[in-house]
């Protein structure tokens, strides 16, 4: 199809999806307006279980099932990044060489690492009570990480990385979450709900019930998934090479 | 007009990213395109649960009742979203990746014939 018949089908499809769109907002409830009736009941079922944050409540214990299943995406995106980008056949594996760093950027990094990897990890530990949980301090506490090889090089980058483990990290903390899961079965109650633990003092560490440990769970294997994912993209810009002469 | 504005926001960021996927010559811009695309959804989703003088629905540092907060339930789907956007659009650059390795180009038009 040449690019001018392909326009035009775009412009007509295009058109007509825009004026359903269009149509369908303008039905929609005010924006800003007071009745949010899932919204209302989702608060008052949070503050029953002793949840402060009532994201995270929504998340890990009302729609814990949900979070189940993308956390399986997440994974299965993983192990789908791992397949594609190994190394094949007709490629090798150079050595990395160590670059000159300016002063500057390698100062910021080391300073800021320990910053960083010590607020990724305190978002997920706070996931129950204030802004963040699992999946965004697992994305901090991962890329803070990194900031190693902005500040060292990319093999001390390596030394402390060794990507074998976090790909068993990613695989034992996804089970964690379906163990826990399961351990409401065998507590008698249903699969990931959340009955089995007391629900602790409100706004502590501790409060939630199972809360916090899906949370943590989760946390665990977003850290362990982004870093296995950013070892095998950095692996091919850096150290995979297709053999000289083909 | 102010009440479905927001609403209008999120279709039109929707179509650019359309449009863009249309007419992309480059795979990673059509990559970014699609995460364009998804967007919208974060913008449609917080706009629908956004309740006027409201604060964020968290109650660590806010006495319950005190205040009116947005709907937690589109919050936490918007989160879900940004996580599964952010590992497709990685698992799609993975395939491009191949793509350009196996047949030396990223523009769409030229992977027309199979190749075995």
């Amino acid at each position: 199809m040449n690019p001018r018949t392909r326009l035009g089908l775009v412009a007509v499809g295009g058109t007509g999806l825009a004026v359903l769109l269009v149509a369908a907002s303008l039905r929609l409830p005010d924006f800003g307006g007071d009745s949010h009736p899932y919204g209302d009941r989702a608060v008052r079922e949070s503050l029953a279980r002793h949840t402060a944050n009532t994201i995270a409540s929504v998340n890990f214990d009302q729609r814990a099932f949900d979070t189940l299943g993308e956390m399986t995406i997440l994974f299965a995106a993983v192990v789908g990044c791992v397949v594609l980008l190994r190394q094949t056949r007709d490629e090798h594996r150079a050595r990395p060489e160590p670059a000159d760093v300016a002063p500057p950027v390698r100062r910021y990094a080391l300073i800021v690492l320990p910053i960083a990897l010590a607020t990724g990890l305190y978002v997920i530990a706070h996931g129950q009570l204030s802004p963040g949980g699992g999946f965004q301090g697992g994305v901090v506490a991962a890329t803070a990480l990194h900031l190693l090889s902005l500040g060292a090089d990319y093999r001390a980058l390596e030394r402390i990385r060794p990507v074998g483990l976090y790909e068993v990290g990613d695989a034992v903390s996804a089970s964690a979450y379906v163990v826990t899961g399961l351990a409401g079965l065998v507590g008698g109650t249903a699969f990931l709900a959340n009955t089995l633990l007391p629900y602790g003092t409100f706004n502590t560490l501790s409060s939630g019930g199972t809360v916090p440990l899906l949370n943590a769970a989760v946390g665990m294997e977003v850290a362990c998934a982004v870093v296995v994912l950013l070892a095998r993209f950095l692996d091919q810009a850096v150290e995979i090479e297709e053999e000289s002469g083909k | 007009m102010t009440d479905v504005l927001p609403y209008l926001v999120a279709v039109w960021i929707f179509l650019v990213g359309c449009y863009g996927l249309a007419t992309s010559r480059n795979l990673i811009h059509a990559v970014g395109c699609l995460s364009v695309c998804q967007s919208a959804t974060y913008v449609l989703l917080l706009a629908v649960g956004y309740r006027d003088g409201a604060t964020a629905p968290v109650f660590s540092d806010l006495e319950p009742g005190a205040r009116p907060v947005v709907d937690p339930v589109v919050q936490a789907l918007a989160l879900t979203d940004v996580v599964v956007g952010a590992t497709v659009t990685a698992l799609l650059l993975a395939l491009v990746i191949q793509v350009s390795k196996r047949h030396g180009t990223v523009d769409p038009d030229e992977l027309s014939e199979l190749r075995g």
